[in-house]
C-alpha cells in the first residue's frame, strides 16, 4: 500500500521522458515509435491470450485490415492529409472491430490448439488475399501519400502519434480488467465449461473482447502504414510470421496475463530486435528466429511470471492491490 | 471466374486436373501422415512440419547439383532428414513436449521461422528445382499431359508411405511407437523408454517430411518460404481423417490436391494460396458448428 | 403438487453403451430428492443430460414447466437450473470472492453491467455467502490454492450466489472432511428452507442421504431400479442386490 506515490513519480517520469523523446534522441524517433506500436501489440494480443486463454495467431489480420482500409480512404476519398489519416484510421479501426464481430461466432468456438491454428490460417488467408486483390494493388502493395509537413515532422508526428494510441490501449485495458469484464475473462481462461455452467454469455463476452482488441489494432494499422510509407501485403500487413508471432512473444516475454508484463515485454524485445539488426549483419533474421524459440523453450513464464515467483509475498501484494477490487 | 466456364466447355480440363490434383495428393499425405503421427504419439502439433519438407527438398536440389539423380536423392534426404528430425528433437521438442499445447505450438512455429531464416541465409531466398529429365506423357491425342516425374512421384510417395507402415508394425521400435500412442503411461509402465520412442517418432516424421520434399523439388520447386503451406495442409488433412487412420489420410489428402488444383484453376493461381488458408478456417468452423449441434466443442 | 424438473424417459448411449434407459423421474419443487446407485449406473450421465452438456437420444426433460432437453448449457443454467461437479471446478487463478462475484445471476445482467465494478450489495451478498459457507477468512486467498473440500464449498456458495431455483449437487460430501459433513447437511438444509432451492443430490454415502433426502431414486445399470423414501427404498431387495453387485 505505501507504492503509490513512488509508483506515481516513475510514471510521471516515463510519461514526460517519452515525451521528450524527439528532443532528446531525434535519431531514434521512428524506433520508438515502433517500440509504441509493439506495445500495443502485445496489450491487444494478451487481451485475449493472457486474459481470457485464447491464443491468437491471426491477430495481425485486423492490423492489416486496419492499414489497408485507412491507405484506401487517404487514396479514394480525396481528402486532405490529415483528415483523410484520421478518418482513415477510424474507419480501419471500425472495420476491423466488425470483422472480429462477425468472425467471433465461428472463429472463437474453437478452442485451444484448434484456435491457435484457425487463427493462424486466417491471417494469412488474408495476406494472400490482398496479394492477389489487384484493387488494393495485389502484391505489390501501396502506398500512402505523402506526409505535407516540412522535413523531420514527419517523424515527429508518427512519434506522437504511436505514443498517444499506447498511451490510450494501456489505461483502458486497466480500466477494462479492473471491470466485470476482466473477471468475466479470467474466468473463462480458468475454465470455460465452468463459466458456461454457470450461465455465463461467453461468447458475447469472448466477441467483445476480439472486438476490442481488433478495434486498437485497427487504429495502429492506419498510422503505421503511414508511418512506414507503404503497404505490402505479407511483409507488413498481414505479416504472420513477424509482426503475428512477435506480439505472441513479446506478451510471454514480459508475462502472460498481467497488465505491465507485455509492456515490458515488448520493450526488452523491440530493443533486442534492434540490437541484432545493428550488430548481426546478415543474421540478424536467423538470430530472431532463435531468440523466439529460446524463449518459448527456457523462458516461458516470462519477466514478471519469473519475478512473482522470485519475490513472492512482495508480488502477492502488487498484484492484490491491482486486482483486489472486483 | 471464366476460367469456370471454360472447364464446363472442355471435359478433358476436368480429367487434366483432377490427375494433377491426385498425384500432388500423395506428396500432401506424406507430410500429413508424419504430422498424425507425431501428434498421436507425442501429442504435439508440430507447424514446423513444413520446414522439414523444405529442408528435404534442398538436400534432393544440392545432391542433384552433385550429379545424383534426384529420385535416388529420395531415401538419402530421408536419412539426412531422420537425423536432423533427430536432432532438433534432443535441442528442442523434447523440453516442450509435456508442456501445454499452446506453447508447444509456440516453440515449433519458432523453428519454423528459425529454419526459413537458416535456409534464406545459408541456400538462398532463389527458386530451386531438381530436375529430373524424365519428360512428359501425352494421353487423350495430346490433350492431357502429365510429366513423368509426377507419375514417379506419386508412386515413391506410396513406396515410402508403405515402407513406414511396414516399419511400425513389424520393427520393435514401430510397435512401442504404437503402444505409446495408445496409451502413454501404461507404456512406460510396461519399460518403454518414451524418451526415445519420441526421438524415433519424431526422426521418422522428418525423415517421410524429407522424402515428401525431395518429391516436391523434384515435381515443383523448392524456396525457403515453401514450408507453411505444408504444415497448414497436412493439419486440415489430419482433422479430417483423425489420427492413426491411413487409408482416411490418403483420401483426405487426394482430395485436397484435387480440390486445390481445382481452386487454382478457377479462381486463379494467385489464389491457390489463399484457397488453401481460407479453406483451413472454413474446414474448423464448419467441424464447430456440426459439434455445437450437438453440443460439444472442437478442443 | 407441482414438479420443477419432470424427466421422462430420458435415454442416452455412447455407442453401444446405454448409460440412460428410459430414466423418469420427478422432483417437486422445495423438495430435497436424491439419486443413488453403484458406481457407474448412469447418475452423472443424467446430470450432464439434464443440464445439457450434451444430446440425449430421447425422452423429455422438463425444468419449471419448459422443455430444456433441447438447450445448450448456459441457456439452462439462465433458467435457474445449476449443477455442481464431482470433481470440483472452480476458477482457480482468481481469489475466492472474484469467483463469487462474477457468478451473481447472468439473467439480470444486460450489456451496460458488462463494463461496470461489482456494486456493494453483490460484494456484500459475496462475503455473506463464504461466511456461510466457513469460507469467509480465505476470501482472499486464489481459488485454486484451497484443498479439495474447501473448493467443493466453494462451489457450492458460487451456484447459491447465482440464486438458482434448483441445485443439482453431484456428491456434494465426497472429499470432505468426516467431522464437518453434518454441518454441510445442515447448510444444505437450510438453503433448501431458507432460499427456497429444490436440491437434487447424487451421493454414493447411504448414511447421508437417508439423512437428507425425502425421498430417494436409484438407478443401477442406467436403469430406474426403485423409488420411494429413503426407509423403503434402503430396505428394498433390489437395490441391496445392486449395491451388494448380487445378479
Amino acid at each position: 500500500m505505501k507504492a503509490p506515490p513512488f509508483r506515481h513519480m516513475a510514471v510521471a517520469a516515463v510519461l514526460a521522458l517519452a515525451l521528450l523523446v524527439p528532443v532528446l534522441a531525434p535519431a531514434y524517433r521512428s524506433q520508438l515509435a515502433l517500440l509504441w506500436v509493439m506495445i500495443v501489440f502485445a496489450l491487444t494480443w494478451d487481451l485475449l491470450g493472457g486474459q481470457m486463454g485464447y491464443n491468437s495467431f491471426g491477430n495481425v489480420l485486423f492490423f492489416g485490415v486496419g492499414m489497408y482500409a485507412c491507405v484506401i480512404i487517404q487514396r479514394d476519398a480525396g481528402l486532405g492529409y490529415f483528415t483523410g489519416l484520421f478518418l482513415g484510421s477510424g474507419a480501419g479501426a471500425l472495420l476491423a472491430a466488425a470483422l472480429a464481430a462477425l468472425l467471433g461466432s465461428g472463429i472463437l468456438g474453437l478452442r485451444g490448439h484448434y484456435f491457435a491454428i484457425g487463427t493462424l490460417g486466417l491471417g494469412i488467408a488474408a495476406g494472400e488475399l490482398a496479394s492477389g486483390w489487384q484493387f488494393v494493388g495485389g502484391g505489390g502493395g501501396m502506398v500512402p501519400p505523402l506526409f505535407p509537413g516540412e522535413v523531420g515532422g514527419r517523424e515527429t508526428f508518427f512519434y506522437y502519434l504511436s505514443f498517444a494510441l499506447a498511451a490510450v490501449t494501456l489505461p483502458f485495458l486497466r480500466w477494462l480488467y479492473a471491470s466485470r469484464f476482466g473477471l468475466v475473462l479470467n474466468a473463462i481462461r480458468d475454465d470455460e465449461d465452468k463459466a458456461e455452467a454457470m450461465g455465463l454469455r461467453t461468447t458475447r463476452y469472448k466477441t467483445t473482447a476480439w472486438c476490442i482488441s481488433a478495434f486498437f489494432l485497427g487504429l495502429t494499422g492506419g498510422a503505421v502504414g503511414n508511418l512506414l510509407g507503404f503497404v505490402d501485403p505479407r511483409e507488413v500487413a498481414f505479416a504472420g510470421s513477424t509482426f503475428g508471432v512477435w506480439m505472441v512473444l513479446m506478451a510471454i516475454l514480459g508475462g502472460k496475463g498481467t497488465l505491465w508484463g507485455p509492456v515490458i515485454g515488448a520493450a526488452v524485445f523491440h530493443l533486442t530486435k534492434e540490437l541484432f539488426w545493428t550488430y548481426l549483419l546478415g543474421w540478424q533474421r536467423v538470430a530472431l528466429g532463435l531468440l523466439i524459440v529460446v524463449i518459448v523453450v527456457f523462458f516461458p513464464v516470462g519477466i514478471l511470471g519469473w519475478a512473482r515467483e522470485r519475490w513472492p509475498e512482495r508480488f502477492g501484494h502488487r498484484i492484490d492491490e491491482a486486482e483486489a477490487g472486483p | 471466374m471464366g476460367n469456370l466456364r471454360l472447364l464446363f466447355e472442355s471435359p478433358v480440363l476436368l480429367v487434366q486436373l483432377l490427375l494433377d490434383g491426385i498425384l500432388i495428393g500423395a506428396i500432401f499425405a506424406l507430410a500429413a501422415y508424419g504430422m498424425a503421427l507425431v501428434w498421436g504419439v507425442m501429442g504435439l502439433i508440430n507447424v514446423a512440419q513444413g520446414e522439414l519438407v523444405m529442408l528435404g527438398g534442398y538436400a534432393a536440389f544440392y545432391l542433384y547439383r552433385a550429379g545424383i539423380h534426384p529420385l535416388f536423392a529420395v531415401p538419402v534426404a530421408a536419412a539426412l532428414l531422420f537425423a536432423a528430425g533427430w536432432l532438433l528433437y534432443r535441442a528442442v521438442i523434447f523440453r516442450v513436449v509435456d508442456k501445454d499445447l499452446f506453447i508447444s505450438i509456440l516453440a515449433t512455429f519458432g523453428l519454423s521461422i528459425l529454419l526459413q531464416q537458416l535456409a534464406n541465409t545459408l541456400f538462398g531466398a532463389d527458386v530451386r528445382t531438381a530436375e529430373s529429365g524424365f519428360g512428359t506423357l501425352f494421353l487423350f491425342g495430346g490433350a492431357v499431359t502429365v510429366s513423368r516425374i509426377k507419375l514417379v512421384a506419386f508412386a515413391a510417395a506410396l513406396l515410402t508411405g508403405a515402407f513406414l507402415m511396414q516399419f511400425l508394425r513389424r520393427s520393435r521400435m514401430g510397435q512401442a511407437i504404437r503402444a505409446t500412442a495408445q496409451n502413454p503411461r501404461a507404456a512406460r509402465v510396461m519399460g518403454i523408454d518414451t524418451d526415445r520412442v519420441h526421438a524415433w517418432t519424431f526422426g521418422l516424421n522428418a525423415a517421410i517430411c524429407g522424402a515428401s520434399g525431395a518429391l516436391v523439388a523434384m515435381t515443383w520447386i523448392v524456396h525457403p518460404y515453401l514450408g507453411l503451406p505444408y504444415t497448414v495442409r497436412s493439419f486440415m488433412i489430419v482433422i479430417i481423417a483423425g489420427l492413426g487412420n491411413v487409408a482416411a489420410v490418403l483420401a483426405a489428402a487426394l482430395g485436397l490436391g484435387v480440390a486445390e488444383n481445382f481452386a487454382g484453376f478457377i479462381l486463379g493461381a494467385e489464389y491457390q494460396a489463399a484457397f488453401v488458408f481460407a479453406l483451413l478456417v472454413a474446414i474448423l468452423v464448419w467441424r464447430r458448428f456440426w459439434l455445437a449441434r450437438e453440443r460439444r466443442y472442437l478442443r | 403438487m407441482t414438479f420443477i424438473l419432470q424427466l421422462e424417459r430420458v435415454r442416452k448411449a455412447f455407442g453401444g453403451l446405454i448409460a440412460n434407459k428410459d430414466v423418469t423421474l420427478r422432483v417437486p419443487a422445495g423438495k430435497i430428492f436424491g439419486l443413488i446407485g453403484p458406481n457407474g449406473s448412469g447418475k452423472t450421465t443424467l446430470f450432464n443430460s439434464i443440464v445439457g452438456h450434451h444430446p440425449i437420444d430421447g425422452g423429455s426433460i422438463r425444468f419449471d414447466g419448459r422443455e430444456i432437453s433441447r438447450l445448450r448449457v448456459p441457456e439452462i443454467a439462465r433458467l435457474g437450473l445449476l449443477r455442481t461437479f464431482q470433481q470440483t471446478r472452480i476458477y482457480g487463478g482468481m481469489t475466492c470472492l472474484q469467483n463469487m462475484v462474477i457468478s451473481v445471476p447472468t439473467s439480470e445482467l444486460g450489456w451496460r453491467s458488462m463494463f461496470s465494478r461489482s456494486p456493494p450489495e453483490d460484494l456484500r451478498r459475496a462475503e455473506d455467502l463464504l461466511d456461510f459457507v466457513g469460507l469467509g477468512p480465505k476470501r482472499h486467498l486464489r481459488a485454486g490454492d484451497l484443498s479439495f473440500g474447501q473448493q467443493k464449498l466453494l462451489e457450492l456458495a458460487m451456484a447459491l450466489m447465482s440464486r438458482p431455483k434448483m441445485l443439482l449437487l453431484d456428491e456434494p460430501t465426497a472429499g470432505i472432511n468426516p467431522t464437518l459433513i453434518n454441518g454441510l447437511l445442515d447448510r444444505l438444509r437450510r438453503v433448501n428452507q431458507q432460499l427456497a432451492i429444490t436440491l437434487l443430490v447424487i451421493e454414493h454415502n447411504m448414511g447421508v442421504i437417508m439423512n437428507l433426502a425425502e425421498y430417494v431414486y436409484c438407478l443401477a445399470h442406467g436403469e430406474l431400479l426403485a423409488e420411494g423414501n429413503p426407509e423403503q427404498v434402503q430396505k428394498d431387495p433390489k437395490v441391496l442386490d445392486a449395491y451388494l453387485g448380487a445378479r
